[in-house]
Parts: C-alpha cells; structure tokens; sequence
C-alpha cells in the first residue's frame, strides 16, 4: 500500500497556508500566500473571503504538486484558522454580503461598550466566558446587520449565513454550514456548558439563530470536498491557538503552551469542566473529539511581545532585524535594573487597565542599548510570568513545564529568560508549525490514520529544553521590581486625552 | 608617499576616474587567493606583466594596511588578517538561527538525528543552532559550544570555504582527538578539495570514537558560506559498509540548500 499523506490548512491573520505531513507527523511540503488587509478607515480592518478561499484553494493545490501527490493520497483535510474573524454571505449565491471583519477590527467598540451597559464587560462571562470585547464575533455580526440595508430581515429568514473562518472554508469545500465548537466559543453566542448558541445572548446581541452554523465538534467528518478536491474528507477545524494546543499535545489538565508571535497566546487545558477566571483569564473551548466529552482551556492574552521587539527595530532602529536583538543583548549580562512594560494600548490580562501606557522603569546613565535590549526580551518573560500565575492560581494547579512555539522561540536568550523567569522547563518540539500540525492531527485522528492522542503524544519530541538556572533570590527581586514598573504604567490616559 | 604615481584622469577620459594603482593592487589580491596562496614578487609581476620594482610597492602598501603578510622563511607573500576578517562572510548567528529554525526541525525529524548549525569563530566551529535528537532522550543545548574545525563535518566545511583559516588553523598544529583525525596538512588540504568539489563533508569518528558527522554549507545572498549545517551520530546509524548513507547525505544537502534558498543565495 502506497503512503498516505494529512493536507492541513492554516488560515492565519496573514497568510493561506497548506502543508502535508507524512504517517510521522513530518512536514512534506508548505505553500503559502499572503491575502490583503483592507483598510477602509482607521481601526477598520477587513479581508476579501473570495480572496481567501481562492487562496486556500491554490496553497492545497500547490503544496500537492510540490509532494507530487494527488488528492487521492491524501487521507483528510484539517483546518486551523484566524480566531472571530466574521463573514456574512448569501445562502444561495454562495456570495459574501460584505467583507470579512477581522478580528483585530475596533468598529464595535461603541457597540460593545453600550452592550455592557452598567453590569460593565464581565455581563456574559458566566455564559460563554468572555468579557465584552471588540474582537469577538458576536458584536461583529451584529454591527453589519445595523449597517448593510436590508441584511436583518434576510437573515431572519435564513437567507444570510454567517461563519468565521473555518464555516466559510467549509462551506465552500463541502456545501455545509457548520462550524467547530472552539470557533464557535469565540463569538460570545455559545453557551460554555450546553456548546450549543445560547438563547440569552442571542437575544442581548441582536443575531438571529437562522443564520448561524451547527456547532459541530472539533474533529469528526464534516463531509467530502467536490471540485479540484472531490472525494477528500474535511475532517477537522479548530481556532489556530486551539489547534496549537493540540498540536503540542496538550491532552491532560494542567498541560500547557504559549505560541510567541506579535503577541502571544497562553492555554493551559483545564480538563472537561470550563474553569471561571478570577483572574481576568478567557475560558475557552480547548477542543473536542468526536462524541467524547469537550476539552476546556484557560486562555492569557499578551498584546505586545513581538511587537516590542519590532519597535526596538523599527522605531528605535537600534538594530535591523528582529534576530539582532539577542546579538545586542548578549554584549551585556543583565537588563542594569531596566524594566520596559510595553503597555502599548493599555495592559491585558491579567490587569486589564485599559488606561495603562508603557514605561521604561528603572533607567539611570549606566544604561546601555544592550540593556535595553535584554530589557526588551525580558519584558516577553516577566508578562509571561503574570500570565502564569493567574493561571496557576484559578487552575488550582501549578505549571511544571512550558511548551513553546512561534517565531520567538529562535531567541535562545529569551527562552533562556522564560525558563529563569517561570522556574519551569520550556520545550520547544520539533515541529514550530504547532497549529497546523494540531489541524492535522485533529484531522488524522478523525479518520482513524492515527489511532489516539497516546499514539500522537508520542510522535511529539522535543526540539530544545531550556531549563531554569536562575538564583531564586534574584528571580524574587526581578518579579517584584517588574510589578513595580507595571505599577507605574497605570492611570496614565487622563479623560482629555484625545483616544482617537 | 610609497612611491606609488597616480595617472590623471585624462588619461581614462572624464569621471569617474579609475585609480590605476588599486586597480593593479586589486589583481594583486586576487592572484593571492587564488589556488597558491603563496606567491614572490618575481611570480606576482610575471603574473600581472609588471616591472618587479611597480609590484613590490604595492605589496609593501598592502603589508603596511594589514591586507598581506610576508612568509619570513621564504620571502613570498600570503593574504592578511585583516583582509581576512573583512572578508569572511558576516551573518548574525542568530540572525541565522531564525532563518534556518523550519528547516533544522525538518531535518532532525527526517534524519532522526541530532542537528547542528556552525560558523568558524577564531579557527573553531561556534555552535549557534541545535535541535535534540528526535527521540526525547535526556540531551543538553550546546548552542555556543565551540567545536575543533579540523575533526568536524561542519568544521571542514566552513574550512573548505575559507582555506586562509585553514591554513592559520594548520599553522598552530591540528590536535589528534582520535586515531582517525586529520593532523596532517597535505592530507586536511586535499580532503577540503575533495568537500568543496564534493559539497558536502564528513567526519568518520575523527573527534569521538564511534560517531560520525556529516555537513554541508549555507550560502548567503552573495553565494559566500555563511554557515554549515549538519547531523551528527552513531557510526551504525548514519553509515553503511563504511560510508555515509546516501540517503542522510541528501536530507542534509537538501536542508542546506533550503536555507540557502532562504537567505537569497539561489534565486529560485
């Protein structure tokens, strides 16, 4: 019998990727094309979803001729995307109403405020475990039907659907509208315990149940593919930070990985129960298997990571590119008591202090550019430390190694950094692409070519370990002066500020 | 000062000019990184149709800059230090490291083995990249690790690129590590001819006992190596009636290739 292969497709911020892996879970080839980034005003941000299902057909298309495989020697298809990005088309024609707001659009900001009312943005966390926000779906799909003439009353009668990103791919694979339970659990719709939309916040959020897709689990065989595809099973979607803790094999309470890009994503699997944040943590849907009882996860957002390391390149232009900084930083030992808390639009969990803006704490005429440099780094650690104590404290359980990837984890010194930090092993396995393998290996146990998640726990390896060497006294001192510069970010934004 | 007459520029016609001397110092450089690195003054103005007493100026020019030295014993003329440390090929290690991060995991989950990215620090391999063996065994990171050059796959081929360090490492003596180790020059010499035909290098237990490395360069953008990249492991698991197995050969030069392809060396 001929090698069968997994297709996995990774609809990222981005990017369209596609990439197969073989019966050992390694990468047989990678296509990817960038998509545009509409923006119509400022804080408006949009995609075209013809573009992007366009090119998802082509990365699938392209990485298969890559391999030299056809659509036959692929087994399934798994889907990991962008998280709330929303899309409304028309049931017949197949045409999207609009184009897609993406998730980091902030034009429901009003909305989402007025939504809040008095009982402020924790009013629908008991039901879905979310606080009101501008990136989820729900306030998305209610701001176009306030805005797109005639849209309410056609999806009252069903004739306008929507989807994120996964329902949209689907439904133009397979002709079904559905959609996975953790994408569903991003949309403030769903009720964390039932997983199925929840009348209440229907109803608070104006969106009719006849335009929504059947919240279906994360992996199972959702259908097979017609056109270019015909006969290949789509048989997995999970939100890409979900299927990046699925990818790590994160299968047992407790487990935990951080994705570091731009910003950086925190889940930590809870077990079958959904754990309540007293910690300003998301909960969240981790995944789920077929008939078996869903996953919960506890989520910590960091808004700026990557993003600082970028502004050291490209507004302090101290160095030209992003893998320069830990040349920089080495040129020294130690941060010289500098802190650099980049609250760049306020501070997210686990303060969330939307009046916050950065400071650089601790800066004397001794400081050099590279002690900013590993001030800079060491500011991706210590808000991941926050981040970890918030969840150490509402899991009940504490952390005992970190799982890590994303473009960051090339940075030896900050992983370094991550382990002093933490006090706990950090692990990169040997696959990066953590999302799509999680899509893949969603997608792979569906259709039975791998037989369980043991048989996918061990396909895991790792790539690197770094593990903590850091005098515990001097880790103490660093936390606690990092607390004070956080400290001092917070009541900045005075009321005549112009937050425009 | 040196003696060294600059023709006008009317000579060239108008601007830009070019500056006859540098242009001879240039062929001079050139001559000397060539295949004999080891030329006299009478070989150099043979070579370049000059009177000997033209050449000798511009040799002392260039002795005096740092950019040649000259042998004691034998009088000839060898490239400098510091010519060569403008020259080698400069890419931030971690610079490197990010780009080639897909690639090395690739490369260990195919081969099954340990992989490692260097680049030659004062004669020595740096390890700058390192990714586990693929098989969750307890193993330690030696990014930063310094590697001998002569007794190591990715050492012979960083030295291939680069024959000056090559030669400089010979000068100080090549230590034994194992009864396989290259530590004599003539034989080290020929064997680098051998990997940079070749493009790819290995050392059949020349540093340990029982373990056998294989490498092959990154090129940067301007087709200089910038780095090797390569497995290392049991002689049982990566040889074959006493030969490389072909088949890690291929994932390590198609690693190698990618990563090149990445940092712009191949256009394709």
């Amino acid at each position: 019998m001929s090698e069968r292969y997994i297709a996995s497709v990774d609809q990222g911020t981005a990017s369209s990727r596609c990439l197969i892996f073989d019966g050992r879970a390694r990468i047989v080839s990678v296509s990817q094309v960038e998509h545009r980034h509409i923006f119509p005003r400022p804080g408006h941000v949009e995609h075209d979803p013809r573009e992007i299902w366009r090119n998802v057909q082509h990365v699938v298309g392209e990485a298969l001729a890559t391999a030299q495989l056809g659509v036959r020697d692929v087994v399934a298809l798994g889907i990991a995307n962008q998280r709330e990005t929303t899309v409304l088309w028309d049931r017949a024609t197949g045409e999207p109403v609009h184009n897609a707001l993406n998730w980091q659009d902030m034009r429901t900001d009003h909305l989402v405020r007025e939504l809040a009312g008095d009982d402020g943005p924790d009013r629908f966390r008991d039901r879905c475990g979310l606080p009101l926000a501008t990136y989820f779906s729900g306030p998305k799909i209610r701001w176009l039907l306030d805005h797109v003439d005639g849209l309410r009353a056609r999806a009252e009668a069903g004739d306008v659907l929507f989807g994120t990103m996964d329902s949209w791919l689907i439904w133009n694979l397979i002709g079904r509208h559905v959609t996975d339970v953790t994408n569903a659990g991003r949309t403030m719709l769903m009720n964390l315990e039932t997983l199925d939309w929840d009348d209440v916040l229907l109803d608070a959020m104006g969106v009719p149940r006849a335009m929504l897709p059947a919240i279906r689990p994360s992996m199972e065989i959702y259908g097979e593919a017609g056109g270019a595809f015909a006969g290949l099973p789509v048989a997995a979607a999970l939100g890409d930070q979900h299927a990046a803790l699925f990818g790590q094999t994160c299968f047992s309470p407790g487990d935990a990985k951080c994705t570091y890009g731009t910003g950086s994503f925190l889940l930590m699997n809870t077990g079958e129960q959904p754990v309540r944040s007293a910690n300003g943590l998301l909960t969240t849907v981790g995944y789920k298997i077929g008939d078996r009882p869903a996953t919960y996860a506890l989520e910590g957002s960091i808004a700026v990571t990557g993003a600082l390391v970028q502004w050291f390149r490209d507004k302090l232009g101290l160095i030209g590119s992003a893998p320069e900084i830990e040349t920089l930083a080495r040129t020294v030992d130690d941060s010289g008591g500098c802190y650099v808390v980049p609250a760049f639009s306020g501070l997210f969990a686990p303060h969330w202090r939307s009046d916050a803006r950065g400071v650089i704490a601790g800066l004397t005429g001794y400081i050099s550019k590279g002690h900013l440099a590993r001030a800079v780094l060491e500011a991706t650690s210590w808000q991941t430390r926050e981040v970890v104590d918030a969840m150490n404290s509402d899991a009940g359980v504490a952390l005992t190694s970190l799982k890590v990837d994303g473009g960051m984890t090339g940075n030896n010194l900050l992983m370094q950094s991550l382990a002093d930090v933490l006090d706990v092993p950090v692990v990169r396995p040997i696959v990066a692409e953590a999302p799509s393998l999680g899509a893949a290996y969603a997608a792979g146990l569906a259709v039975g070519f791998w037989p369980d998640v043991e048989d996918l726990r061990a396909q895991w390896h790792k790539a690197a370990e770094w593990l903590p060497a850091m005098d515990p006294a001097v880790r103490a001192k660093g936390y606690r002066k990092w607390r004070k510069a956080v400290a001092r970010t917070v009541d900045w934004v005075d009321e005549d500020d112009d937050e425009d | 000062m040196f003696g060294i007459v600059e023709r006008s520029s009317d000579r060239f016609g108008p601007v830009p000019a070019r500056i006859q001397s540098i242009e001879r110092a240039a062929a001079i450089l050139r001559l000397l990184s060539g295949r004999n690195r080891r030329l006299g003054v009478a070989q150099l103005a043979g070579e370049l149709d000059l009177p000997k007493g033209t050449v000798h100026g511009i040799l002392r020019t260039l002795a005096a800059v740092g950019f040649i030295e000259q042998d004691e014993e034998s009088g000839r003329y060898q490239l400098g230090a510091a010519l060569l440390h403008m020259g080698s090929s400069y890419l931030d290690g971690n610079e490197l490291r990010a780009r080639a991060l897909n690639w090395s995991d690739s490369l260990a989950a195919r081969s099954g083995e340990s992989v490692r990215i260097g680049t030659l620090h004062e004669g020595r391999v740096l390890v700058v990249h390192h990714v586990f063996r693929p098989d969750d065994s307890r193993q330690a990171l030696e990014v930063g690790a310094l590697q001998p050059a002569h007794a190591t796959a990715l050492g012979k081929v960083l030295l291939a690129a680069n024959r000056y360090a090559a030669a400089e490492l010979a000068r100080h003596g090549l230590p034994r590590y194992t009864p396989a180790t290259i530590t004599d020059w003539d034989k080290l010499s020929s064997e680098l001819d051998t990997v940079l035909e070749r493009g790819w290098a290995a050392d059949s237990e020349e540093l340990v006992v029982g373990e056998v490395s294989l490498a092959a360069p990154i090129d940067d953008r301007r087709g200089v190596t910038a780095g090797a990249i390569g497995i290392s492991g049991p002689v049982e698991r990566l040889t074959e009636e006493g030969a490389p197995r072909s088949e890690l050969v291929s994932y390590v030069r198609e690693a190698a290739r990618a990563v090149s392809r990445d940092l712009g060396a191949i256009p394709w």
